[in-house]
């Protein structure tokens, strides 16, 4: 037998640390080389670590939430047979008296977690017989604890000889979804707590950083998008003649990028980074849009890089190609980072107005409020046009109000007279 | 010929493999069975099946030769018995014929495709098979490797001519006058008594001090006496050398350095089987070995993402109620179910005379990994329904924990107790107390009443010692 540590590895990008964002491993269980033992976060992206060996979780360090630092043994895998044993990098279980368990573990917890944790798990009951690893009950009982996910050396047995009878397994799921009974509107005193952990706190400290630091100025304007609606349903084929087998679909978004593309060259200080810190604005000369986009895990900005180098249907195909990637949690860690300008749209829930919160360091986000038929003016009467706003938030530090409505005046006309868009002037 | 594609292909049809197909196509999994035989494997067309059939006609045989013998207790008179070995045969062939033909039908009600034919990996996903007709090639998502084994050769006595593997001694035709066997392990032991009792004068040579090396010798006793009253020479520490120079014989060495030879017309070699790891193509893959046996894990899982292997190939014991359950059990994972292997206990059966049953842990065993253990024995001498049997010799033996008395082993020896099998391993199975097994009413007058006063004894109340 002989105890293997498993380290947090260097999980790429060059960091120290990560956030430890799930289990994949309970103490006890067995593991096979190759399985996923953990999760952990970095930047954007969730990397999972393999187990390198064969063999039982002897022992785990760190909680669900915890940032740990690359290097720090996070396992303890006891393998069997000669073959490891020739393998590097291990310690014979002999040399590794318990010697502990907390020298290993000190530097870890992010400052903000108070309560330290003690490592070695001291959960559970000891409801195992004896000396017999394996929980005793008939084949029955372990078919349907298995079949129910449950780990049967964690149900407290009462049967002869330290036997888990079918009530046992039953007790056991009871208790573990008690639920009120109550007949009838009651108050309900429980109180939910949710660990803030992996994306959801990924996303709470990005949108502190930027409220803290940025002084917004949101300035929304309506657009009428009729005449670009009329051209957008001639591309997508409306009419019949329709777009090649090739050309994708188009939305509102590409129009809107292009738009952005072309107001940014004549207002180059929109796309760009203010680094406070250095007192520096970085202005880029390519234009990366990233787009907000919402996935079962939470908010994520896929980026279209280059936007200025692409045309109307590329945009298009980028944009659907990185929301599906955001939406299946494929997208790379690349495709999640870099963005010089960002757009926030809700689509058909964009409501009137919104007050986009800006992707710090950036100095811009549009925000894309909802098409919809509205009575307009044209000097002799109403007429129904399809009106939309644009509700947009400027880093009031470097860009004042004048050219922050200045650049989604641009915007407007753009977007209003499209032609423009696809004139090179 | 098409492509076959399917979601499971079953890679040998023996006793894991056809579960493991049957059980699958009835889960609603697609799947598909290779073999290059009839369905069963060694199992229902070489081993355990013919094995038993030729050991009941003997058994018969012998009884009525004991008859004629006179001096019968019950004053059965029986005159000039003779058997005709073909007619055993046949009959023996039919029951194999009517096994296979079973598990062909059972596999095809449950809709699985079979495929006769020698396969061989082409790659983890893939594999040819070599047909009557021609190359079939079965792509598969998921793959089982059931490809059994087959009997050990010793180097210097390679099967032929005179020298036989379980297989051809399963159909001789005649009686061989004289018969030396190879190997004193369970296969020697009961085709050597089979034999010994057809008429055959039997040798058995045995390199070990001991027949059965993996039972203790309390209950390989009464197969020894056994052995000795049917006239069966027992060779033990003693080493096969190779043929005698005309042939006819086999050349030994004592443990003394004394080397003698063996006069036999037929030599039996059963020193054991190796599992079944090449030609099918083991070279394309990426198997990871463990010994001479694929290498799995608890869900029998090989080194290969996609490929599982059961049964013999995959080590000991080499029994086909252990195959069948891990076939049965892959089955269920291909079919999207959680499973684990978490069974407690195989039950091991030697089909000597006496017949010897074991269940878990040996007293040795037991207290080799831990357990402080106490022990009760009971003699079914002291058994009604073994008096009324004339077979007393034997004993029922169970083990278990002095601290809480669960049952972790139960052993018998003893003529029919192969058939109490059943309860030793649901016993340790459902994890049974003495108590519990000493509360259960036996039925009496049956040799089952051994199992509760073994307990009875145990726990230091037995009621009929």
């Amino acid at each position: 037998m002989v105890e293997r540590m498993i380290k947090l590895p260097d999980v790429g990008e060059g960091v120290a640390e990560a956030e430890l964002v799930e289990w994949h491993v309970d103490v006890g269980d067995l593991v096979r080389e190759d399985m996923v033992i953990a999760a952990v976060m970095t930047g954007k992206a969730t990397v999972e670590i393999p187990s390198p060996v064969d063999g039982e979780v002897t022992w785990r360090h760190g909680e669900v939430g915890d940032v740990i630092a690359t290097g720090t043994v996070i396992l303890k895998i006891r393998t069997a047979g000669e073959a490891e044993r020739e393998e590097q990098g291990e310690v014979p279980a002999a040399d590794d008296p318990a010697e502990p368990a907390h020298k290993l573990i000190q530097p870890l917890k992010a400052s903000h977690e108070v309560s330290p944790q003690v490592p070695e798990k001291a959960p559970l009951p000891d409801v195992r017989s004896g000396q017999s690893a394996r929980p005793l009950a008939s084949p029955a009982v372990r078919l349907k604890a298995r079949e129910a996910g449950i780990d049967l050396r964690h149900v407290a047995a009462t049967g002869p000889a330290g036997r888990i009878t079918h009530d046992d397994l039953d007790a056991f799921v009871r208790s573990a979804h008690r639920e009120p009974v109550a007949s009838g509107p009651a108050p309900d005193t429980t109180i939910h707590e949710v660990k803030v952990v992996g994306l959801r706190r990924r996303i709470a400290e990005r949108m502190a950083l930027s409220k803290s630091r940025i002084p917004h100025i949101t300035y929304v304007e309506e657009v009428d998008m009729t005449a670009l609606e009329e051209l957008r349903a001639r591309l997508n084929g409306a009419d019949g003649k329709g777009r090649k087998p090739d050309q994708p679909k188009l939305t509102i978004l590409p129009f809107l990028i292009r738009a952005m593309v072309k107001a940014i060259a004549q207002q180059p200080d929109i796309n760009a980074h203010f680094d406070d810190e250095a007192g520096v604005v970085r202005q880029f000369g390519g234009v990366h849009v990233g787009i907000a986009a919402q996935t079962p895990a939470g908010l994520v900005v896929p980026v279209v890089r280059h936007a200025e180098a692409r045309d109307i249907f590329d945009c298009a195909r980028e944009v659907a190609r990185l929301g599906e990637a955001a939406r299946n949690g494929t997208a790379q860690r690349e495709e999640l980072s870099g963005s010089t300008i960002t757009i926030s749209s809700l689509g058909a829930l964009g409501g009137i107005v919104s007050t986009p919160v800006i992707n710090h360091p950036e100095v811009a986000i549009i925000g894309v409020n909802k098409l919809a038929i509205r009575p307009h003016w044209d000097g002799m009467q109403f007429v129904p046009r399809k009106m939309m706003n644009l509700s947009s938030s400027f880093d009031h530090r470097v860009i004042d109000g004048w050219d922050a409505a200045s650049f989604v005046q641009r915007l407007k006309a753009l977007l209003e007279t499209p032609a423009l868009i696809f004139v090179d002037a | 010929m098409k492509d076959i594609v399917c979601k499971l292909l079953i890679i040998g049809a023996g006793p894991g493999g056809y579960v493991c197909a049957i059980r699958a196509a009835q889960l609603g999994v697609d799947t598909a069975i290779v073999d290059m035989a009839r369905p069963g494997g060694t199992c229902l067309n070489i081993g355990c099946i013919p094995s038993k059939a030729l050991i009941h006609a003997a058994d018969e045989f012998y009884r009525t030769v004991a008859m004629a013998a006179g001096g019968n207790p019950m004053g059965i008179r029986a005159e000039g018995p003779s058997i005709d070995l073909k007619t055993a045969m046949a009959w023996k062939d039919g029951i194999t014929g009517r096994l296979t033909l079973g598990v062909s039908a059972l596999m095809k009600k449950a809709g699985v495709k079979v495929v006769v034919g020698e396969a061989r990996f082409r790659d983890g996903k893939t594999v040819d098979v070599e047909t009557e007709t021609g190359r079939q090639v079965i792509r598969a998502e998921s793959i089982v490797i059931a490809t059994g084994s087959a009997p050990a050769e010793l180097p210097g006595l390679p099967f032929g001519g005179p020298v036989l593997s379980s297989t051809e001694a399963l159909s001789l035709e005649a009686v061989p006058p004289r018969l030396a066997v190879v190997g004193a392990g369970y296969i020697g032991l009961e085709l050597g008594t089979a034999f010994a009792k057809l008429g055959s004068k039997v040798t058995i040579v045995e390199a070990f001090d001991r027949i059965l090396p993996v039972y203790d010798q309390q209950l390989t006793q009464p197969v020894a006496k056994r052995l000795a009253s049917l006239g069966v020479d027992l060779l033990l520490d003693t080493k096969v050398k190779g043929l005698s120079g005309d042939g006819h014989g086999l050349q030994v060495e004592d443990a003394g350095g004394q080397q003698r030879e063996i006069a036999a017309d037929r030599i039996l070699v059963t020193i054991g089987r190796r599992p079944r790891t090449q030609g099918w193509g083991r070279d394309e893959l990426e198997l990871d070995m463990e010994g001479r046996y694929v290498r799995i894990d608890n869900p029998c899982r090989t080194s290969m993402r996609g490929i599982y292997a059961i049964g013999d190939v995959t080590g000991e014991p080499m029994l086909a109620h252990r195959a069948m359950a891990q076939g049965e059990m892959v089955a269920e994972i291909v079919a999207g179910r959680r499973r684990a292997w978490d069974k407690r206990v195989i039950p091991a059966v030697c089909f000597t005379d006496p017949e010897i049953v074991s269940a878990g842990l040996s007293p040795e065993e037991a207290r080799a990994a831990g357990h402080e253990v106490i022990t009760g024995m009971f003699p079914l001498a002291a058994n009604g329904r073994a008096m009324t049997l004339a077979a007393e010799e034997g004993f029922v033996r169970v083990v278990a924990r002095a601290d809480n008395h669960l049952v972790l082993g139960v052993q018998a020896v003893g003529a029919g107790v192969s058939e109490l099998s059943a309860g030793f391993a649901l016993a340790i199975e459902m994890g049974a107390r003495l108590e519990d097994v000493a509360g259960t009413t036996h039925a009496h007058p049956t040799l089952s009443e051994g199992f509760a006063e073994a307990s009875m004894k145990a726990l230091g109340h037995a009621l009929h010692i």
